[in-house]
This record gives structure tokens, sequence and C-alpha cells, in this order.
């Protein structure tokens, strides 16, 4: 039995879930708790199948609406799905981290019945990012989870995080305005909207019957369309938005924002690239690719060096957010360019998982450390390794493994990545990941030197050990780790997406 | 379009008042919407909602644009809809609307 039915239950499930969450807070106190468990457990059952549908060969798709919906003129009319091996390769990112995070508030004033809801909208705006196959329908995911995360961040109760969430929603609108006109610019050129279609109007299948890449609208359309998901995934100058957001929501909404936010803009970016425009559209117009490319160099760059001159951890995190973003877009940025360097694509939708699972563990950690010591600034962290040791050597694996050393996630999609670059013979961006390791370090060593080398004077732990947070702090650790042993594997998932991007 | 677009981005970073900022963003966005309206247009176009049983020789304006910018509009007012509540918090916790004397706040409390 085909695995259709998966796909339209992945996305509808969490956005039912969101409604019956706010109902079960009614009946008793904690009904919205209960209600997200139930379908988080329920999303990672479903997905559990389609992941083994689609792992052992099928690539399914699924028509909204009923598979009776004719073809004319060999076009889509309504809104397609589609699971194919990329698509599946972040289901477990976003259900698992979604499920960890559920139990793991530290302090739980902000988890009212209202924050269920958003959280299982936020969880259902990112499976439908993540399976659709039609330009506009991702423009609608994307502002469903723009909406829920801006409600999430806001859920501090803080003053300075509404003015971030407020910050936050200006961005990222202009940035979801700019990915409108983009597909404005391209629907009017193809007259579709299926992104598969669009594939094959852009070269010469369709109406027109040359090759479109050189259009004027549609590279206006791609600049476009570019820029609003840059936005998205604060690639720099259009980061703005996340050091505020990620530092003033709660602890707990900071890691899953962190984790798998910008991870769907980033997905939301290669598909097009990729899918969309495939890699003939840049090497008829490879200065797309190189201002993508310059872009991210950039934002690697510059990402580091302000990480590095920040006093407070969470900040600091999310500036090394936008130097790992800007490191996986020029990932696709190198693999896209007519110069080559295939393995950088495979390499930067790894590195994008990676990134999720070590950003959600460093936050988790980060909001341990706060709530037992109450260090939140890099010079409070000193001496955590004798006063914390756990704590401690979970922040240390996951630091490192960001850094890239090896065995770990990090490694293997820098490996990747650095081979793509160093193949496609792009000089500077080469020499700018290879950096990028170095880079990294800046920042994340200059904690670990607190933590394990300054000692600390005063001992100022509170007596609770938060059990379910350390738990899964160092789950993630030892997830990174043990990923990064399986390389091979992850390289072998995703090569029938790599080979269908390339294939002549 | 091209003007609206310029005055709603022109609101946004210019207006020190956050509630004149969202109005701005507002128009950015009904900038878009007209511009998706106006690929819409065919010469001679009927509205397209088929009379009859069809099948006549009618022109019919493009529905599809139609349908995205509806749906667009409605994920318009509903980003509305939240930067207004935060406006509103802001509002309470601040007791200021105005850009310039929050950051100061802001400064002051860090």
């Amino acid at each position: 039995m085909t695995a259709e039915w998966t796909l339209p239950l992945l996305i509808v499930v969490p956005l039912l879930g969101a409604a019956v969450a706010l109902a079960a807070g009614r009946i008793t106190d904690n009904g919205g708790y209960w209600v997200a468990a139930a379908v988080l457990t329920a999303e990672a059952v479903i997905a559990g199948r389609l992941i083994a549908a689609v792992y052992s060969g099928e690539r399914i798709v699924y028509q909204v609406g009923g598979a009776a919906l004719s073809r004319p003129e060999g076009l889509a009319i309504g809104i397609e799905l589609l699971a194919d091996t990329v698509s599946v390769f972040l289901l477990p990112l976003i259900v698992g981290v979604a499920g960890l995070l559920l139990p793991c508030a530290v302090r739980a004033e902000h988890r009212t019945t209202a924050f269920y809801s958003v959280y299982l909208l936020l969880t259902g705006g990112l499976m439908g990012v993540v399976l659709t196959h039609d330009i506009f329908n991702l423009f609608v995911f994307l502002e469903i989870t723009g909406l829920a995360t801006y409600a999430l961040v806001a859920s501090g109760r803080s003053k300075v995080s509404a003015v971030a969430a407020l910050k936050y929603l200006m961005i990222g609108t202009v940035g979801a305005s700019c990915y409108l006109i983009g597909v404005g610019y391209l629907y009017m050129v193809t007259g579709t909207l299926n992104m598969t279609d669009l594939a094959q109007v852009l070269a010469g299948d369709g109406f027109i019957q040359h090759a479109l890449y050189t259009d004027p609208l549609v590279v206006t359309g791609f600049a476009f369309m570019a820029t609003g998901l840059m936005v998205k995934a604060a690639i720099f100058p259009l980061h703005t938005w996340q050091p505020d957001a990620y530092e003033t929501a709660p602890d707990d909404v900071s890691a899953y924002i962190a984790a798998l936010v910008s991870t769907a803009g980033a997905y939301a970016l290669a598909r097009l690239m990729f899918t969309v425009f495939t890699p003939e559209f840049f090497a008829a117009t490879p200065v797309a690719a190189e201002i993508v490319i310059g872009l991210a160099a950039i934002s690697i760059v510059a990402g580091s060096l302000l990480a590095a001159m920040q006093h407070r951890v969470k900040r600091m995190l999310a500036y090394s957010s936008v130097a790992q973003f800007g490191m996986i877009v020029a990932a696709f940025g190198i693999a896209a360019h007519p110069a080559g360097g295939s393995t950088a694509l495979t390499g930067g939708i790894i590195h994008l998982t990676g990134h999720g699972v070590l950003k959600a563990g460093l936050f988790l950690a980060a909001s341990v450390i706060a709530a037992r010591h109450g260090a939140r600034t890099i010079q409070e962290y000193a001496g955590m390794g004798e006063r914390f040791p756990i704590g401690a050597a979970g922040v240390a694996l996951l630091g490192l493994a960001l850094a890239g050393m090896p065995p770990s996630i990090g490694f293997v999609g820098k490996w990747y990545i650095a081979v793509g670059a160093v193949s496609s013979g792009l000089w500077p961006v080469a020499a700018v990941i290879v950096l990028s390791t170095v880079l990294t370090l800046l920042y994340i060593a200059r904690l670990l030197e607190q933590v394990y080398v300054t000692s600390a004077d005063i001992d100022t732990a509170d007596s609770s050990g938060y059990p379910v947070q350390l738990a899964a702090v160092l789950g993630l650790a030892v997830l990174a780790v043990v990923l990064g042993f399986a390389g091979n594997v992850l390289y072998d998932l995703l090569a029938p997406f790599v080979s269908e991007v390339y294939a002549p | 379009m091209v003007i609206v677009l310029g005055i709603g981005l022109y609101m946004m970073i210019g207006s020190p008042n956050l509630v004149k900022k969202v109005i701005g963003l507002n128009m950015f966005q009904s900038a878009v919407f007209l511009f998706f309206i106006a690929t819409a247009y065919v010469t001679d176009g009927h509205v397209p909602v088929v009379s009859g049983h069809g099948g006549a020789d009618i022109r019919y304006a493009s529905p599809l644009p139609q349908v995205i910018v509806l749906t667009a509009i409605v994920v318009g007012v509903a980003v509305t809809a939240v930067a207004l509540a935060l406006i509103i918090r802001i509002y309470n916790e601040y007791g200021t609307l105005d850009e310039a004397s929050v950051q100061e706040v802001q400064r002051h409390d860090r």
C-alpha cells in the first residue's frame, strides 16, 4: 500500500491539533501539553512510515484535492505535495526536535495553552514548507511558520521580547513579500506554480519553445525569491532580526526556532535553486550563483567575527547561526555554480540537519546552565567545568562538533562542502570555508576557555538537577557524534536527489 | 505599484511611530497585490465566472493571480493582527509608541 496518505496527514494533524489543544486547555489545566505530546507522537509514527517508504525507493507525489484533476497542456492545476529523498531527510529533524523540546521547559511561566497551540502550528507550518511542491504554497507555509515564530518569541514575559518579535515580524514580512514578488514574475513568464512544471517550462518544454534562463523576468524572479528566502535564513546583511529574537525568546523556544525556522528557509532556498531553477539556470547566468556565494561568504566571516565579540552566550549562539547558515547557503551556491561541485549540495543538506541538532543542544545547555547557576554571560560561565561537569561536557562536545571536529556531524557536513568547494575551483570561497573552522573556534574556544581553564571563585548552583533537559542535551551531543560516523550512509541517502538534480 | 511600494518602504524606515511602521508594511504588501492583479489583466477579458454551460468563445481574465492575491491578503491580515497585538503589549510595557524612546529605555535597562 502506498504511503501517499501520510503526506497531507503530516501537515494537517498538527494544525488540527493546535485547535484541539486550545479546547483541551479549557477542560484541564495541562490539557495543551498532553494534546501536543499525543500529536507529536502521532506525527513521529506517520513520519516513520513515510521515511520508510521513500528510502525504499519511492518518490511520492500527492495531489491535494484528489488524483482526478487532469493536467491540461501538461501543467498541474492543483497543489502537489512531494516527498523525495531530501524533503524526507529533514523530517526526522523536525519531528525529533519538536518532540524532544516539548518536555524540556526550564521555566514554565510562558507555557500557557496558547503556547502549545502555537507550538503545534509551528510544527505544522514546518512540515508544510518541507513537503510542498508549489511555490505559492511554499509562501503560505513560510508565513504560517513565521507568524507562529513571532508569537513564540513574544511569549516570553519580558519587555524586550515583544520589541524583538515586532522587529522580526517586520523584517520577515518584507522578506516574504519580496519572495511573493518573485513568484509573481515567475508566474507571469511560465504560467504555472508547480515546481517540476516550472523547471520544465524554464527549460523550454512549455508554451515557449526555447529555454528561458536568460529572460530578464526569470532572472529578476530568482533575485527577489532568493532575497526573500535569505531574509528567512538570516544571511548577512539580512540577519539583523536574528540576534534579538534568539536572545530574548524563552530558552526552550530559542532552542526550537534556532534549530528549525531558518533551516526551513534554507531548505526552501535549496529547493528553489535546484528543483525549480536547475543548475542550467546558473550555467546561463553564473552571476546569480556568484552573488549568492559572495553574500554567503561575507555572512560566514561577519557572523563569526560578530559572535566572537559578544558577551552574552545566547547572542553569541545567534550570530553563530548567521555564520553557519552562511556556510550552508555558500554550499548551495557552489553546487549550483557551473564550475561544478555537486558534493557541496550533499554537504549543505547534511550540515543543515547537523546544525539543527547542534544548535538545539547548545541552546538547551545554555538554558540549563542559566537556570542552575544564573550564568548568562561568558564571564559567568567561568569554571563551569568544575561546578557542573556534565553540562560543561555537553557544551564542549556540541561546541567542538559545531567547529567541525571529527568525528561529528559538523565535520561530515563541512567535509563534503569543502570537497565540493575545492573541486569547483572557486578559490576565494574554498579558502573562506576552510578558514571557517578557525572562525568558529574563535568564539567556541573563547567559551571553552572560560568553562575549563578559568577557575570559579563562587559556587552558586541551585539544587534542582533538571534531569530531563540534561538528558536531552547529552542525547543530542551523543547523536552528533554518532551521526559523524554515519557520513557514508547520509551521503547515499541523498544521492538519488543529487543525481536527479544534475541529470542531463 | 512601484510608487506605493516606495511609500510603504519609506514609512517603515522613516517613521518613528510603530503603528505607522505597520501601516507602511501594509502598503508594501498592497503594492505586491496590485502587481499580481495587474498581471491577470486580459484585453477585453470578462470576470472569470463561467455562466450557463460554458464552452462559449469568451475571453476571461486569468483567475489564478486573483486567488493568489486573496490568499496573500488573508496572510497580510493575520500578520497585521499579530503586529498590532505586539504593539499593544509594547505600549503597555514601555508607555510609548515612539521607536527612539523604546530604544532609549532598552539601552538604559541594559
